[in-house]
């Protein structure tokens, strides 16, 4: 080490000598994360990247139906899931800043769909969703005689109730941030503009949205990347069946992972970077600040 | 006699709150009915389960003890799976806040070289989708002759929850004032000492927030349990509950309980640290 340095141009010292005590203990405490980062991260995506690198796999996947599918299917839940979620989100922080002592509680109840595993909730709507024995059909029989229709076995509405399971599970988070968005906008604003006579949809245009409208487009594109690796949603509901129709990427690669197809798997993660990273570096942008 | 006035302003508090109510109930039941139909199941017998009532005729804690009794196929090794959620909930709980506290003491407080860099990946780890990982993350623990063993989907949930418990540590201690170090410092405090003595204490709730969303975020996890562990006596809960999807005619009412069992815990944790998780995290989850 010390020959090398003193070759180059600029003469160092050596490195323990250029080194404070506590840099060297900087290095050593920050050891553990770059040793899990190495390992788990660096070597995976390259080992990945690798497996993915021959076009005969990308013209394998551009052949499959299932694959156009999924990516259709993805794009459906990010932008018109995500975009209704966050709307109701945006309107519920409303309601919840409102001071009640009902609505107190009523946002702690709100919460549980966000702290409770997805899982067996999931696995819940699944089972009322079932045409024969699921409460809500049982419920339609009772009502009108008829029988309801078989819910998980329409691809367009097992998707629906996919993307509604996705929003009763995530929407508490995204509520909870606009409330503190909307908490943080000074009353005085608002007080003014009631002395104005303002309308109810003035004080939101003028007032709340201006003042929220960069926290809420960040939590949109935050919202659209972690929804990429929602696979919790999608799977246990319909298992991206009837007829592997109700697809999105995240259940896809874990599809083609378990029938071994381990190079497809990769290109289709591949084929979603163009839309993720512009996504990553954008967050990652507001995030270092 | 009321005065007009008066009585005007009632009526449109009335028509106010009358309002709020049409947003509130839908709220409720919106989001109590995935909940209440899990716990509906878990006190009815079979018969009243599947028969779509909304209260059972004779609710029972029949299906609670044959889970705790393990009675049936799919719940023979309940007990060890729910060890095995506990012990690798509380060992990445432990992993991650040693990681994490520890680089994120090094990036803030003793501006390492190059620890701007780190935290930029570490970053860019927290923003690419889990399920994307998962993939490259099941053909390496192949390679690195980890699957089928805890450690493996330990150091696989680490990977995943240390970006973000850096990255709210490193907010939280860029806080603390530079003088306490310094201070410290002159009366001739190690590094290490300030590490154990000045900066555990002052950053014990980011780190409760921190070692909260850790355990949480494994107890929790399906993706990864599911393709890691694979043996029965290996696997956690959630992937013992999806398990019971393999068969036909599963025991919706006893998977139901056992999710409701498996829900409890996370939930009661939630509840108890929700003044840290709030205030630690949901602020930094978003900065505007």
């Amino acid at each position: 080490m010390a020959i090398t340095l003193s070759a180059s141009d600029l003469p160092s010292p050596p490195l323990s000598a250029r080194l404070s005590p506590p840099q060297v203990w900087g290095i050593v405490l920050l050891a553990p994360y770059i040793l899990v980062f190495l390992a788990f991260v660096i070597y995976p995506i390259g080992y990945g990247l690798w497996l993915a690198r021959q076009p005969a796999s990308y013209v394998a996947l551009f052949n499959d139906p299932i694959f156009a599918r999924a990516a259709v299917n993805t794009l459906i839940f990010l932008l018109i899931g995500i975009n209704i979620k966050m709307m109701i989100a945006l309107f519920l922080s409303g309601f919840f800043v409102e001071q009640r002592r009902w609505i107190k509680w009523l946002s702690v109840i709100f919460i549980l769909p966000w702290a409770v595993p997805s899982i067996p909730t999931i696995l819940s709507v699944r089972f009322m969703l079932n045409p024969e024995w699921g409460m809500v059909n049982q419920i339609i029989f009772k009502l009108t005689g008829d029988d309801g229709p078989n819910w998980l076995n329409d691809p367009a509405v097992a998707l629906s109730m996919a993307i509604g399971v996705h929003i009763w599970k995530s929407l508490p988070f995204w509520t909870l941030i606009l409330i503190t968005g909307r908490l943080a906008i000074s009353h005085d604003l608002f007080e003014a503009a009631a002395v104005d006579g303002a309308t109810w949809w003035q004080k939101f245009r003028y007032i709340t949205w201006p003042s929220m409208q960069t926290l809420y487009i960040t939590c949109t594109l935050l919202s659209m990347i972690w929804t990429l690796g929602d696979f919790n949603s999608v799977y246990l509901l319909t298992g991206g069946g009837p007829a592997d129709l109700t697809h999105v990427l995240s259940t896809l690669g874990i599809r083609y992972l378990r029938l071994d197809q381990l190079s497809l798997a990769m290109a289709s993660i591949v084929c979603a970077m163009p839309f993720v990273l512009p996504l990553v570096y954008f967050m990652m942008k507001r995030l270092s600040r | 006699m009321k005065l007009p006035g008066l009585s005007e302003f009632s009526w449109r508090d009335a028509g106010n709150e009358a309002r709020l109510l049409l947003i509130g109930i839908p709220v409720f039941i919106w989001t109590m009915v995935p909940i209440y139909h899990m716990f509906l199941f878990a006190i009815s017998p079979k018969e009243d389960a599947f028969s779509g009532k909304m209260w059972p005729d004779h609710p029972t804690l029949h299906n609670f003890e044959i889970v705790f009794r393990q009675q049936h196929y799919f719940l023979r090794d309940f007990y060890i799976q729910f060890w095995n959620s506990v012990v690798i909930a509380a060992a990445v709980g432990a992993l991650t806040l040693f990681v994490a506290t520890a680089a994120a003491f090094s990036i803030s407080r003793l501006r390492v070289p190059g620890g701007r860099v780190v935290m930029n990946l570490a970053l860019f780890t927290y923003f690419i989708p889990a399920a994307f990982l998962a993939v490259p993350m099941y053909r390496t623990m192949g390679t690195y002759g980890l699957l089928n063993n805890h450690w493996s989907l330990i150091l696989a949930m680490v990977t995943i929850a240390s970006p973000y418990a850096i990255w709210v540590l490193k907010q939280a201690s860029d806080k603390l004032p530079v003088e306490l170090d310094e201070a410290a410092v002159m009366d001739g405090a190690t590094t290490l000492q300030i590490f154990r003595l000045v900066y555990l204490p002052l950053m014990m709730p980011s780190l409760v927030a921190i070692g909260t969303y850790a355990v949480l975020l494994a107890w929790n996890e399906y993706l990864y349990a599911f393709l890691l562990l694979s043996k029965d006596t290996e696997i956690t809960l959630p992937v013992a509950l999806g398990n019971f999807l393999a068969a036909d005619d599963s025991p919706w009412e006893l998977l139901m309980t056992t999710g409701f069992i498996y829900a409890l815990p996370p939930a009661a944790v939630y509840y108890v640290f929700r003044r840290y998780m709030v205030g630690g995290l949901t602020a930094g989850a978003v900065k505007s």
